[in-house]
């Protein structure tokens, strides 16, 4: 009796929990079918409408397809290389490994505006290359680094310390090793680097507006949508650098 | 030179500090010779340099100095994966993403040994720790003393011409443990491969051992049969790892043909001389298992020289302990067998006794 009473204060306690995270994104795909131009209750009717036009955005669903380009690039990139650190700095004992892992950490804590701008000039003025989605592309390695590298190193640091010996020792190389042991068992953190470091980029603007060209991203083509041309959005970010600045 | 599986010859192993400074030596110029099909133990408390010594035959360290030779060849510049080594982990080190049979068949899909003997393969090596039809299972579904015969047959498969084995049982309860030994050793003497076993549990080191090499401090004390480690153990700290042993201190009076007169408490003893040389007058410690020391009534004569009285009698089974107080304020420990038709009360705690030894049964300790 009292287990059950348990269970079901357990199972409660489940649905709404899920129920919180989740709502806000139903709640979504729900007004997408709603036929208002205002996201509010009650529901005034079914309709496809919102879904026609969107077919019909091109500029729109052009930066859609821009920001899915740069975020899997980016994250394949940053993954491959913040798992080679995450290798590096678990694995080996060499001089100034703590200022590495800090050094490499850094990225994490700095205002994607600040980057944004120091990349802007490091693209413009150093090397005055063209702003595309190469640059965005490389911006968005810079801040997936640290966090693909933090979440692969913690799996690593989690292994039995010498399974990696044992492939050794049963004849594989340190390739071998690589292949069969260290990246199978890795596998789950490498995919949760991915995700991670797509999402960050997906969603990232403040640095974005920055540095992209003449290609905007998905969050890009929302500013714009809703203030009206890419300069608003950049002194929007200028506005915000700014009012960092003074705050910090 | 040819028989030797393994040589270590002169080897050091310095390990920077943790903090700087100077450099820890964790093996301190061991030496040795490994005979082919030798069951060879290597056992001394944690941190005496044995499974740094282990670590270095299987190339995971690289000596500091000296060399380590496998079947004759120098293997300073031979990698872990190209040795003809193969270990058994202290942690098992299965790998969790492959099956029994996958990790089994590990060494012989690194040499692109062909399917159909790789699978005849492992089926031997499984059946031989019995553990037959297990292929398909996850490491994780079987039992800690199955998951140990695993890695055994993952190393065996390779028919290394040494296996090494790092505190194999340390994981396993006290019964398990006590099977796997007897197991282990058979399995030895079927294979027919040398092995090296690496444990700090005296009783294990003598049960299988052919040879047993005791080691402290980064240095093999001692590298001998069992037998000849306990009867015969040549420093003081030998004989106190290895069982239990009585340490008297005294001075050399006489010595004669190997046998020397000690003065202990007072008394003259005497006791066969161990592998360093005394002198008169020289301060040297007796050693005598408690099993080796007689009780009788008080009263003096040629191997009963020593008085005192019975503090504590500890019955424990199959034997009685006596804990005996000397006149010097030392305390012996007495072990007697009880035997078919002795009499258990033969003595009581507060009772004067002596205490007395056969010559040959005691040795003379310098060191």
């Amino acid at each position: 009796m009292r287990k059950n009473r348990n269970v079901s204060f357990g199972f409660i306690y489940f649905v709404l929990l899920a129920l919180f995270l989740y709502i806000p994104i139903l709640l979504l795909v729900v007004f997408s079918f709603n036929d208002s131009r205002t996201l509010s209750f009650p529901l005034s009717g079914f309709t496809l409408g919102w879904y026609r036009e969107l077919a019909g955005a091109g500029t729109l669903i052009e930066s859609v397809w821009n920001s899915l380009l740069v975020g899997i690039g980016s994250s394949i990139v940053a993954t491959i290389l913040g798992t080679m650190a995450a290798i590096g700095i678990i694995r080996y004992e060499f001089v100034g490994r703590g200022v590495f892992l800090g050094l490499s950490t850094i990225p994490l804590v700095i205002p994607a505006i600040v980057l944004g701008v120091a990349l802007l000039i490091i693209f413009r003025q150093m090397f005055d290359v063209n702003l595309s989605l190469w640059t965005v592309g490389l911006g968005h390695v810079i801040i997936n680094i640290p966090i693909a590298m933090l979440i692969v190193a913690s799996r690593l640091a989690g292994f039995p310390d010498n399974l990696e010996e044992a492939a050794m020792d049963l004849g594989a190389t340190y390739w071998g090793t690589l292949r069969r042991i260290t990246l199978p068992m890795s596998f789950p953190a490498l995919a949760a680097a991915f995700l991670t470091s797509f999402t960050t980029s997906f969603d990232e603007y403040a640095m974005t507006v920055f540095i992209v060209g003449t290609d905007p991203t998905l969050c890009l083509s929302i500013c714009i949508h809703n203030f009206g041309s890419p300069g608003i959005c950049r002194s929007l970010s200028h506005w915000q650098l700014s009012s960092w600045l003074v705050l910090s | 030179m040819a028989d030797l599986a393994v040589e270590v010859r002169d080897v050091w192993k310095f390990f920077p500090a943790p903090r700087g400074g100077e450099k820890v030596a964790a093996v301190r110029g061991v030496t040795l010779e490994i005979q082919r099909g030798e069951f060879f133990t290597m056992l001394g408390p944690s941190g005496c340099g044995k499974t740094t010594t282990l670590r270095m035959i299987a190339g995971f360290e690289v000596p500091s100095k000296g060399e380590v030779f496998i079947q004759g060849e120098p293997m300073s510049t031979v990698p872990p994966h190209r040795r003809p080594a193969n270990m058994v982990f202290q942690n098992y080190a299965l790998f969790p993403h492959l099956t029994v049979g996958q990790n089994v068949a590990f060494g012989l899909t690194i040499k692109r040994t062909p399917a159909d003997e790789r699978k005849r393969r492992v089926t031997e090596a499984l059946e031989l720790v019995q553990l037959a039809g297990m292929e398909d299972r996850r490491p994780s579904q079987l039992s800690g003393g199955q998951q140990q015969r695993v890695a055994l047959a993952r190393a065996l498969i390779n028919e290394p011409a040494v296996l090494l084995l790092d505190e194999p049982l340390g994981a396993l309860d006290l019964k398990l443990r006590k099977a796997m030994q007897l197991e282990l050793k058979h399995l030895q003497d079927r294979v027919g491969i040398t092995f090296i076993y690496v444990t700090h549990d005296q009783e294990e080191a003598l049960t299988m051992s052919d040879r047993v090499a005791v080691m402290n401090g980064g240095i093999a004390l001692q590298v001998d049969s069992p037998k000849e480690i306990y009867e015969r153990p040549n420093t003081r700290f030998v004989a106190d790892f290895i069982g239990e042993t009585n340490f008297l201190n005294g001075k050399v009076t006489h010595t004669d043909s190997g046998i020397a007169q000690v003065a202990v408490a007072g008394e003259q003893v005497k006791s066969q001389v161990g592998s360093d040389e005394v002198k008169v007058d020289q301060d040297v410690t007796v050693a005598v298992r408690p099993e080796k020391l007689a009780i009788a009534p008080p009263g003096k004569n040629e191997n009963h020289a020593l008085q005192g009285t019975i503090q504590e009698i500890v019955y424990i089974g199959t034997d009685t302990r006596y804990v005996v107080k000397l006149t010097s304020g030392e305390t012996a420990v007495a072990r007697v067998q009880n035997l078919s038709g002795r009499d258990l009360e033969e003595y009581n705690a507060g009772d004067q006794v002596s205490i007395g030894w056969r010559p040959g049964d005691a040795r003379i300790l310098t060191s």
